[in-house]
This record gives C-alpha cells, structure tokens and sequence, in this order.
C-alpha cells in the first residue's frame, strides 16, 4: 500500500515533497500526542498523566525527515527505471546475458561444494536444506504463476498431499522414500487436476480466491479427519530415507552407512545426505522445468498468459494447456512434500499453512515471474533474510518488511525480470538495432 | 456446374437480447478467392467473424465448411479451438493480439502447437529429445521462417513482438495466422494502421495467398484501396443486413451501398 501510493507520487517537485512530508507529520503529531506525548506514571498508588513533548517532537521530527528520505528514494529509483526502459527500448533486440549464466553456474559450485565448506556446522546446512525445498517449491509453482499465468494462492495443498502421501504410505505399508517419490507426486498431480478442472474459466482475482479456498479444504480435512490423518496431532516416526537402503543409524546388527563405509557414526552425516537428495532433487526440477519451457507445451502456457483469445483462435485447446500446467505443478510440490514429511521424520496440518503459500508465492513474484534463477535468489532472501535478522528478534518481522518493500520498489518486475527467448535463429540484424 | 464453395453460411442469425447484430446473412464463400466484408462501423462484420470461427454461437443458421479431408463440418457446433485446428478456419483480430513479451519467432511456433505437440508424444518424446521430435521442430522452424522471410519480418524474428510498429504487429499476426495452415482466413481489418505502402504490400500479399496457394480468403476491411483492388467478390453489410453482393464494379454502382455509405439523397440535397 506505501509503496503503491510511494510509487505514484515519484518525481515531485521539492515543494510537493515538502508539503507531503508535513501532512505526514501532521498526522505523526496526532497520533503521537495520546500515545507517545501522554503517558501515566504510577506514583504512590495513584496513576498521574505526565507529558513527554521532547520524545514526542523527535518522533514528529523522524517521521518529517523520513518521509523527504522515502520520496527521494523512491523518485530516485523511478527516474532510473525510466532511464532503463529507455535504454531498453532503443535496444529492443534480445542479447544475450553471458553473466546470468555465470552466476548460475557459481551459484551451482557453491550449492555443492557447501557441505564440504560447512562441514560440521548443522546449522548453516539446515539452512541451505530448506532454503532448496523452497527453490523446489519456487519451481513447481513457477510453472502454474510464472509461465501460464494462473495465480494459484492454494499450492501448500500440493506439498501437503506429497508429505502426507509418504507420511501414510511409509507408516501404514512400509514404503520406502525412492518408491513413494513417484505415487505422492501423482497423487498430487491428481489433485492438481481436480483444483483446476473448476477454475478453468476463472481468472485473475476469481481464480485466486477459489485456490486460496482449495489450499484451506485439504488443510481442514487434514486437522479434522483424525482417523486418517491423525489430525492435529499429526503422524509421527516417518522413516528416513536410507541410502540405497544403508540406514543412518549407530551401528547395529545390520550394516549401516557409517559401518559400511567404515566411517565413524555422526548425526551429520544424515544431515548432509538430506541436502544432496534435495539438491538432486531441486537440480532435476530444474532441468524438467527448463526443457518443458523449450517444448511445445511450454511455449502455450507462455502464450494462454498472455492471450488466452488468441490461443484459441490459433487451434490451441486451452482446458488442456492449463490443467498441463496445473498437474506439472501440483507434482512438483508433491516431490518436495515427499522430501519434507522424509526429512522432518513428524508431519502435520500446520506445516501446510496459508502463510506458506503466500511464501512460496512471494519467491515466485519477488524472483520474477517465470525466471529460474530468480526464484533462487529469492528463495535465499526470504529464508535467509529472516535467520539473519534472529539477532534483532523483536524487529525481524519489520525488518523483513522493510527490505521486501525496498526490493520491490527497486525492482518491480522481480529480480530477474528479463525474459529469455526460448527458441532463436541467426538473423543479421541481431546486432544492428536501431538507435 | 457451379463448385462446391469452401464455406457455406445459411440463414444465419445473431441476437444479443433485443439487439439483432446479424439478420439471415447468407455467403459463399470460395477456395482461391477473395471475399470481402464491408458495411458501416457497426453493420455486424466483427460478429460474423465471431459467429464463424466459433467465439459465438450464432442464434439461428448455419456455417458449413466443405473440408477436403473431413467432408463437411458444421462450424458451429465445433468448440472454438477446433475451428482452427479441425477446420482450417483461422483469423486474425481487429484489435491486434500477439503474445507481446514473446519473441516474433515464438509467436509462429505457437501458432503450429498441435504439429509440435503431436510430434513430441505428450513431451515425453521432446523431454528425450528424440529424433521424429527433433525433425518436426525443424520442419516447424523452417515453416515459421519461410513466412518470416515471405513478409519480411525475418530481421525481427528474435524481437519481443509488443515491441514492434503497429504495421509489423499487423503482419505478425498474418504470419503466425498462416503458420496454422489455414484452408480459410479471416482477417479483420488488417489494412488499419498501415501506410500506403504497406498496404500496397498486403494487397499483393493476399493475392498471392489467393493465387498461388489455393487459400480462401474472408477480409473484413474499411479501406477501400485494398478492398476494391483484390476482392473477387464483395458482400456489403449494414445494420445486419445483406444489403447488396457481387464484384467491386457492381459494388461501387449499387444504389443501396452507395445510401447506406453517403445516406439519403435528401440528406445529400439539404447539405448541397
């Protein structure tokens, strides 16, 4: 909401500003008097009202001062993306970005040599774990927001059936992490399919509330179906997934990875098995998603985002298009419901959230929508971003705020807006753009 | 012995509520030829376009297609992407719609989704990047530039498509319309916005389509430099009416296009 009305009043002249900052601080004023101005001492029994006008006017002053900072800023920022889409507009011509392939190819490097760098500190590879399951999920729906452009505030409902299809599976029939992946990420194309057989002809607003209520159904039925899903309490004693069928246990009567290998036994040694299987996993996401982009079908989610009307005309079956997208997605969030029930050992209905929808949506949007790499960087913001700020511990929520909306003024298109062609042929004129 | 014509429309009728948009029009509408649609703002062209590519479902009547391969199909009772893809009716929009953010290449291999689709065996064949799959691109590809090149938007195919002059936007959306390889197609308007040259260019454009490709044409247009220059035939509507058909010289001689265009001679009296 600031930001929007931020946004609309860049590029003011000073005295604007200046009669902007002072209504702002007129109501600074009018706030401040009752609740910062005023305040009761507890004197001998009695409560005394005494005025505290210095705290009051430095408040007012604060307010004032920040409020001339935030509109330069912001017109500041503004006056550069215009200067941006100028530049962008005299080179219509798409290049090629060498540098956001190097980045991801460090960012790979780093992704796996990180437990050999962090080795011994749990810690930081938690982190990293769940900061993947989230590029994972940032994937998935990538797929369903970014490419068809279907805005889908439910998918947690996705990552819930993939948990809970492996939390039943292995508790219930004994089966093991490798066999379920492949059933929990059908059963959640399955549910997929049922979500977005009745929102075809929605669109926009319509179709977000209609996910947001289908993401809230499946986590209902999970706290009140008890007999199933044991409810609020959740399934407990999830076996973890064994290293082609090494347990990470201490040693025993049957071998086990460390007595295998003739490694002395550690809990880490689980801890990092765990990031490699999701940084496959998350890998594997990644190379399906891309080459799916580059095919037939995904090149018409690309095209029902931008028109649905025309796609129709051209001959393209839109019901399918969009429930491809829907399935393709719902699976993927399932594969990183399967890794997350296998990696926590202990499921239940509050993992699956509302609150984690709008996160993983959120890595979506502040990476840019239908960008790979975006989503890792964002996913690495917003995980990692709050664990940094557990030092300010009362102020990490604000903090977090701050910085979404400061990247989201700076960037409105996400963090990698730019979209990458999927198919090109040589033409000479690629580098002969006219000025 | 009169051919088979490629569409046939009988008696067919629009009504939205009170409003009566389209009043029994029936058209023929040959293979090889140009048929023009003129009339007035409002005289229900764009809704005859809707009605026949499937984005309405007429009140009354009939659009039959005389398919060589299918035999004859009723247009009207097909969904509206089996128009294009069954049917080979394929249209272009008054209002341009391109897939702006992608590139003009991308715009042409969307248009030939169903080939692709097939051919990659529900992607699992393009995932494997198997070779029937990896033909079937090339051939798309050699497709969608041979129309490139035919309208010379080759220089531009690696260019976002929302970011192109409005006379290329134009042609785009003509190419990517062919890349469906359309028996029938329909343009609305696509003179509109374009400069005497350009315009020039589409007239020889679509007599080439015509001519050396076999290809009906529907054109829907208000300029009449285009329209009087590569119609074959040309049908005159107003208010939803068929209010006169033939040739462009009988067309500019007809009493009620010429009231229906100008108005009533009392009217023409007064303002003399």
């Amino acid at each position: 909401m600031s930001a929007h009305a931020a946004q609309q009043s860049a590029g003011m002249a000073l005295a604007d500003k200046l009669k902007d900052a002072l209504r702002i601080g007129l109501v600074a004023l009018l706030l401040g008097i009752p609740m910062l101005g005023l305040t009761t001492v507890d004197q001998g029994g009695g409560l005394q009202v005494m005025t505290r006008w210095p705290l009051l006017a430095q408040f007012v002053g604060v307010v004032f001062f920040g409020r001339l900072i935030l509109q330069w800023l912001v017109g500041h920022f503004h006056l550069r993306k215009l200067q941006r889409q100028r530049v962008a507009a005299k080179t219509a011509v798409v290049q090629e970005r060498p540098w956001l392939k190097w980045l991801g190819a460090v960012a790979l490097a780093f992704a796996v040599a990180l437990p050999v760098a962090f080795s011994g500190n749990r810690y930081v590879i938690d982190i990293a774990t769940t900061v993947l399951i989230y590029v994972m999920l940032g994937w998935g729906l990538n797929v369903v927001v970014g490419l068809a452009g279907l805005l889908d505030l439910g998918y947690v409902a996705f990552y819930a059936v993939g948990a809970y299809s492996y939390g039943l599976l292995s508790t219930l029939f004994g089966w093991g992490f490798w066999e379920t992946l492949p059933v929990a990420g059908g059963m959640a194309a399955l549910f997929g399919l049922l979500l977005g057989w009745p929102t075809l002809r929605l669109r926009g607003d319509y179709l977000a509330i209609v996910t947001l209520g289908f993401g809230e159904i499946i986590r209902i039925i999970l706290v009140n179906w008890t007999d199933f899903s044991g409810g609020p309490n959740g399934i407990n004693s999830i076996p973890r997934p064994s290293f082609f069928g090494l347990e990470f246990k201490p040693p025993g009567d049957t071998p086990t990875f460390a007595s295998f290998f003739h490694l002395e036994y550690s809990a880490d040694h689980r801890v990092v098995f765990l990031y490699y299987v999701i940084l496959v996993l998350a890998l594997l996401t990644h190379v399906f998603v891309s080459r799916l982009r580059r095919l037939p079908v995904g090149m018409a989610w690309e095209a029902v985002r931008e028109d649905e009307l025309a796609c129709k005309a051209l001959g393209i079956n839109v019901t399918g298009v969009k429930l491809s997208a829907y399935a393709i997605g719902a699976m993927l969030g399932g594969f990183a419901g399967v890794f997350f029930a296998a990696r926590q050992g202990f499921i239940s209905p509050e993992s699956f959230v509302f609150s984690e929808s709008a996160t993983i949506l959120a890595i979506v949007v502040l990476g840019g929508r239908g960008s790979q790499l975006g989503v890792v960087f964002a996913a690495l913001l917003l995980v990692v971003l709050p664990e940094l700020g557990r030092d300010f511990s009362d102020y990490r929520m604000l903090l977090f705020g701050a910085a979404m909306v400061l990247i989201m003024v700076w960037r409105p298109g996400g963090l990698v807006a730019r979209r990458e062609p999927t198919i090109q042929i040589e033409t000479a004129a690629v580098q002969g753009a006219t000025p | 012995m009169i051919d088979t014509p490629l569409l046939e429309v009988n008696h067919l009728t629009m009504r939205f509520g009170g409003l009566t948009a389209l009043d029994d029009l029936s058209l023929a509408v040959p293979a090889g030829k140009v048929t023009s649609i003129i009339g007035p703002n409002g005289a229900g062209k764009t809704t005859f376009f809707n009605c026949l590519t499937g984005f309405y479902k007429p009140t009354v009547g009939d659009v039959v297609m005389h398919h060589p391969q299918h035999g004859k199909l009723i247009l009207n009772h097909l969904a509206t992407h089996r128009v294009a893809r069954h049917a080979g009716v394929v249209r272009t929009f008054q209002n341009i719609r391109l897939f702006p953010s992608m590139t003009v290449l991308e715009n042409l291999m969307v248009a030939q989704y169903n080939t692709l689709q097939h051919a990659s065996r529900f992607s699992l064949a393009g995932l494997l990047g198997l070779a029937g799959y990896r033909q079937a691109k090339e051939e798309a590809l050699a497709k969608a530039t041979t129309w490139l090149e035919r309208l010379g938007l080759i220089d531009r195919a690696n260019v976002a498509a929302g970011n192109l002059s409005y006379g290329t936007q134009r042609r785009i959306e003509i190419a990517r319309a062919l890349c469906v390889d359309p028996l029938l197609l329909c343009l609305d308007e696509p003179a509109a916005g374009l400069n005497p040259r350009e315009s020039a260019e589409l007239n020889e454009l679509l007599l080439y389509l015509s001519r050396e490709h076999g290809k009906g044409i529907l054109l829907i247009e208000h300029d009449m430099n285009v329209v009087m220059r590569v119609s074959d035939q040309i049908c005159v509507l107003n208010f939803g009416h068929k209010i006169a058909e033939g040739t462009p010289q009988e067309i500019q001689q007809d009493p009620n296009v010429i009231k229906a265009y100008l108005g009533e001679e009392e009217i023409e009296e007064a303002s003399a």
